[in-house]
């Protein structure tokens, strides 16, 4: 059984499906492979946390402090705007 | 210097729905957007100053997508920011704020760089790279293999989570993330690090979802392996 599943999609070939996953862009059919294969692999289902893992810590990269001259010159900005 | 600003947004930015996106649910900053856009208009100026730290930092990592400096990205910002000021009244909500302002970025950068041909567009430059395997094929099991062809021969090994979200590892993360190809970096920066949709990344860098997918999936593919060997190995890539 899970020889027929591995000849149906390698991991080797499941790596470079993660994104379409997550996108939502796989087949039916091929999301089905896809979920069946992560079930019954440790390897896969590791990779998978990661990128995921990665995403989420990607998105704590932003830092948004403004330097207080930036800020003073965009309020310039700003008035010179309303007073057009 | 601002009178070089010119409105070159594309019609159909705000014509797309922007819902689509990754299967976690992300940040989108559009809580009492409307109020702060009304209040815009009206002049308030700690609305403004609001949406400048909402955005100015983003705007300033966009621009240096397409610029070599952070000084000129900082340049690129302000300018845009007038951009901003001026579109307002047309900006009608259709697509996110943050997908309207990094298009007017764009622009601003795009037209700073044919003013200085020192700083390369990022629609100038080729094809990113060859290609490439998503995981070394090393890792894996030949394809002649008579019982796990394609299979994991060295598995990758579970991230420790607290560590995950160290500062170490995030500037892990972040020189990983430009080392990559130009397309890519921004690819994954607009997804990833700003949290934008995938059909509003599209339409700010000009290029088709198909393409877009595949860039962002070798840039994850590639920040991936960087932080397991920073993990693992406890050193940066090269």
């Amino acid at each position: 059984m899970s020889a027929a599943i591995a000849s149906e999609l390698t991991c080797k070939e499941l790596v470079e499906l993660v994104t379409d996953y997550f996108e939502d862009r796989l087949a039916t059919d091929e999301n089905r492979r896809f979920e069946l294969h992560v079930c019954s692999c440790t390897g896969c289902r590791v990779n998978l946390a990661q990128m995921r893992a990665l995403v989420r810590a990607a998105g704590r990269l932003v830092e948004n402090d403004v330097p207080v001259a930036v800020r003073d010159g965009l309020l310039r900005t700003f008035r010179a705007w309303k007073r057009t | 210097m601002v009178g070089h600003f010119q409105p070159l947004l594309s019609p159909d930015l705000e014509s797309g729905s922007g819902a689509q996106g990754s299967p976690w649910p992300r940040e989108r900053p559009d809580h009492g957007e409307q109020d702060l856009l009304e209040a815009l208009r009206g002049g308030d100026e700690s609305a403004f100053s609001r949406l400048v730290d909402l955005h100015h930092a983003s705007m300033v990592r966009v621009a240096r997508l397409y610029v070599g400096t952070v000084a000129a990205a900082e340049e690129v910002a302000q300018e845009a920011w007038l951009g901003v000021l001026q579109g307002l009244a047309r900006f009608e909500g259709r697509c996110t704020l943050k997908a309207w302002i990094f298009a007017i970025v764009a622009n601003c950068a795009k037209s700073r760089g044919a003013r200085d041909k020192r700083t390369i567009p990022l629609s100038a430059l080729g094809p990113d790279d060859e290609g490439g395997a998503s995981v070394d094929p090393d890792r894996f099991l030949e394809d002649g293999h008579p019982r796990w062809p394609g299979h994991w021969s060295q598995p990758p090994e579970a991230w420790d989570e607290d560590e995950l979200v160290s500062r170490e590892t995030l500037e892990a993360i972040a020189s990983a993330l430009e080392k990559l190809p130009p397309m890519q970096r921004a690819v994954m920066t607009m997804r990833d690090v700003e949290g934008l949709g995938s059909d509003e990344t599209c339409q700010v860098l000009g290029i088709s979802e198909a393409n877009q997918r595949v860039l962002l999936h070798r840039a994850r593919s590639k920040v991936r392996k960087a932080l397991e060997s920073y993990l693992h190995e406890g050193e940066v890539s090269p």
